[in-house]
């Protein structure tokens, strides 16, 4: 058994050999709450359980809804309006899901943003980085069809928009359309197969979850200095880690109280904030609104797939270079498609041998920059496409894809890193070791 | 009163036309409504007299169809005792019976009726289907402090009309000043005194449009206290367990912590 050295589960009791001589359950539970995790974790290290809360969350409300909602283009609005004015909890069960979604990807943005700050992705810990790519990718499908059921106006021409996007492809781009939307629009079919696979891909996200899971408790956590944990004996690796229970599952929890505090409020106090107004109208084919925008988490992939149109350089030399095969709406889908996969494989992107960001000093500017330019683009993916905007989309997504594709590589080679410390230990001591002692407090148990 | 109805309904059965025009967006008036902010509940005086607007004028060419009527008893809503929300759905509102085959009054558990005069949308969404508030920038902050403006919006827009017309396509389209695109199909429906308030409130142009526009915030919203109930309820709790998780987790880490000082 691979895997940072700790104990392992020892049946005592009669009963508990019994069981685990035939189902191991209760010792691979034990060896998953009791990983040694490095214990300098610092807080962008709770997304994890706020993620798992949230696809829970998801999970249950979505299952209750289900129980009164009806997948029909003439019936879906109105039972909405049915859970939302007669089912018993049905509003508060409903602005759950709803804002469950949006805490789903605040969290899920902060846990890539922190994988790529602290170099989680690189080796060896590729396979969980893909894992969790393929995760996102699931939850953005998800959320996508989820918006379309309650079949206001934004479901209906976000599902019309979206499914375009197919329809970009050459050549089978308009079969492969009208087969995702079973018919020639958006309609009852398509209503029902969103509606079948927005309960389906859950339990897929959940699957990827537990892949997930499994492969960072082979390689262990990665920790804000980037440093591997001492694998040479176990009573090297107790001084760099804490078992997961109870350590960092009250910390996680403890965090996880806090952000659901703000979940709350907003979901008491301001429930349709991060909605369209124009999905409390119901879909309507014939009326399309003045401004066709995607629910905020998709605002950023939203504007690089405009800010390619036909007066760009690239997409004119694309389009004759192809002989006219990849036009500037196909460039734009892949654009879009392309700037999650750079995302995807910046394992080999990157070619610093240093691991986390933190010893990187010219590493940090281009980071922030990437983390500005992603709220910038959310920001102009709303805006609609004219005046200076497409100008900002244009210049935001070729720093995406610079980001990845020039900076990272080039960086490996440029940059100078700072001495990093020689083990966990020694950064955990380094940090509280100077707080805690002109603090001054006398230690209330004692050392071992 | 049937002249009132009779009158706002030829006036405002116009085509449709720039419902849905891109254009500049109005000006929207930041009215203050007793529901706003995380404490706000309806006032329940305001909300009856908000119904006999839509009574009275509204539903001459607007319906609500998601609406119950039996609703019109909820504590939390417009609050009539039960035998006036039955008299009120008899006297005022007639369904279609597929039993009878035949249309008859109004009881409390059917809907508003839906209705389906030109270009007049549905209002049982209305004050959430539209945002009054989108800056600065596009950014949306401005609505943490003013609300998402849907019931401002049309409190605005009711008391809109500048008084000007224009013909376009046969079609005479009034100018306001909340529209976007600053003319609507829709005649002005209120003159002032257009309902007689039984609380002896004026009623004014400004008191009558905020109040249909608070008893339409309902009409979207009716679990809105409720919701406000319970989001405070999870804030308080959530807070409690965050305190006690604070320093949980503290007495857990501080041998941890303090063992590095050796």
């Amino acid at each position: 058994m691979s895997g940072i050295p700790h104990d392992h589960y020892e049946p005592s009791t009669g009963g508990e050999k019994w069981l685990h001589k035939r189902l191991p359950i209760v010792g691979l539970m034990y060896d998953t709450l009791m990983i040694p995790t490095p214990k300098n974790l610092n807080w962008m290290w709770i997304w994890g359980i706020v993620l798992a809360f949230c696809l829970a969350l998801q999970i249950i409300t979505g299952i209750v809804l289900v129980m009164h909602y009806t997948p029909h283009v003439d019936l879906a609005f109105a039972s909405i309006e049915h859970i939302m004015r007669n089912v018993n909890g049905g509003a508060m069960l409903r602005y759950l899901h709803m804002n469950g979604a949006s805490l789903f990807f605040v969290a899920v943005y902060a846990h890539i943003f922190r994988g790529l700050y602290y170099g989680s992705y690189k080796a060896p810990r590729e396979i969980t980085w893909i894992i969790g790519m393929l995760i996102y990718l699931l939850m953005m499908g998800t959320a996508f069809m989820g918006y379309v059921l309650p079949w206001g106006q934004m479901s209906f021409w976000g599902a019309t928009v979206i499914t375009g996007l197919f329809g970009a492809i050459p050549f089978v781009g308009e079969s492969i359309q009208t087969w995702l939307l079973g018919g020639p629009a958006v309609d009852n079919a398509t209503l029902n197969r969103f509606f079948s696979l927005h309960y389906l891909l859950p339990f897929v996200i959940a699957g990827l979850v537990i892949v997930h899971i499994w492969a960072f408790h082979t390689t262990g956590n990665n920790n804000p200095t980037g440093v591997e944990v001492r694998r040479t004996s176990k009573a090297d690796a107790e001084k760099d880690t804490l078992p997961f229970w109870p350590y960092f599952v009250i910390k996680d929890l403890f965090a996880l109280a806090v952000i659901l505090v703000v979940f709350f409020a907003v979901v008491g106090f301001m429930p349709n904030y991060l909605g369209h107004p124009d999905n409390y109208i119901e879909a309507n084919p014939l009326v399309t609104p003045a401004h066709i925008v995607p629910e905020w988490y998709f605002l950023p992939f939203y504007a690089i797939l405009r800010a390619f149109d036909g007066d760009v350089w690239v997409v004119i030399a694309a389009s004759f270079l192809t002989g006219g095969i990849v036009d500037a709406k196909f460039f734009g889908v892949l654009a879009m498609f392309g700037s999650i996969a750079v995302m995807a494989l910046v394992p080999w992107l990157d070619t610093s041998s240093v691991r986390s960001g933190r010893y990187r000093p010219m590493f940090k500017w281009w980071f922030w920059l990437f983390v500005v330019n992603f709220f910038v683009l959310m920001w102009v993916g709303a805006m609609p496409a004219e005046g200076i905007y497409p100008y900002i989309a244009l210049i935001g997504s070729t720093y995406w894809f610079a980001y990845f594709l020039v900076i990272l590589p080039l960086l490996g080679v440029l940059e100078k890193p700072l001495p990093q410390p020689d083990t966990i230990e020694d950064d955990f001591k380094a940090h509280y070791g100077k707080s805690s002692s002109t603090e001054g407090a006398p230690s209330a148990t004692p050392a071992e | 009163m049937f002249k009132k109805l009779a009158l706002a309904a030829t006036l405002a059965l116009a085509p449709v036309s720039g419902a849905f025009a891109a254009g500049a967006d109005g000006h929207v008036e930041n009215f203050d409504f007793s529901f706003e902010g995380p404490f706000g509940t309806f006032d329940q005086a305001q909300l009856q007299r908000g119904l006999q607007v839509y009574t009275q004028v509204c539903s001459a060419c607007h319906g609500m169809q998601y609406v119950p009527l039996r609703t019109l008893s909820a504590e939390d809503g417009p609050g009539m005792p039960e035998d006036q929300v039955r008299a009120y759905a008899a006297e005022f509102y007639e369904v279609y019976d597929e039993e009878l085959e035949d249309f008859r009054p109004a009881r409390p558990t059917d809907h508003f009726p839906e209705v389906n005069a030109a270009g007049a949308p549905d209002l049982s969404l209305m004050a959430k289907a539209r945002a009054g508030f989108h800056g600065p920038y596009g950014l949306g902050i401005n609505q943490f402090f003013k609300g998402m403006g849907g019931p401002e919006y049309i409190a605005s827009l009711l008391t809109g009309y500048t008084g000007d017309d224009k013909e376009e396509a046969g079609a005479i389209l009034y100018e306001n000043t909340a529209f976007p695109g600053g003319y609507i199909s829709m005649a002005p429906p209120l003159y002032g005194d257009d309902v007689e308030y039984s609380d002896g409130t004026e009623a004014t142009i400004e008191q009558q449009s905020e109040d249909v526009a608070a008893f339409l915030m309902w009409a979207a919203e009716p679990k809105l206290m409720a919701r406000k109930q319970a989001g405070f309820v999870g804030v308080v709790f959530l807070t409690i367990l965050s305190v006690l998780l604070y320093l949980t987790n503290k007495r857990l880490w501080a041998p941890v912590k303090s063992r590095t000082k050796e």
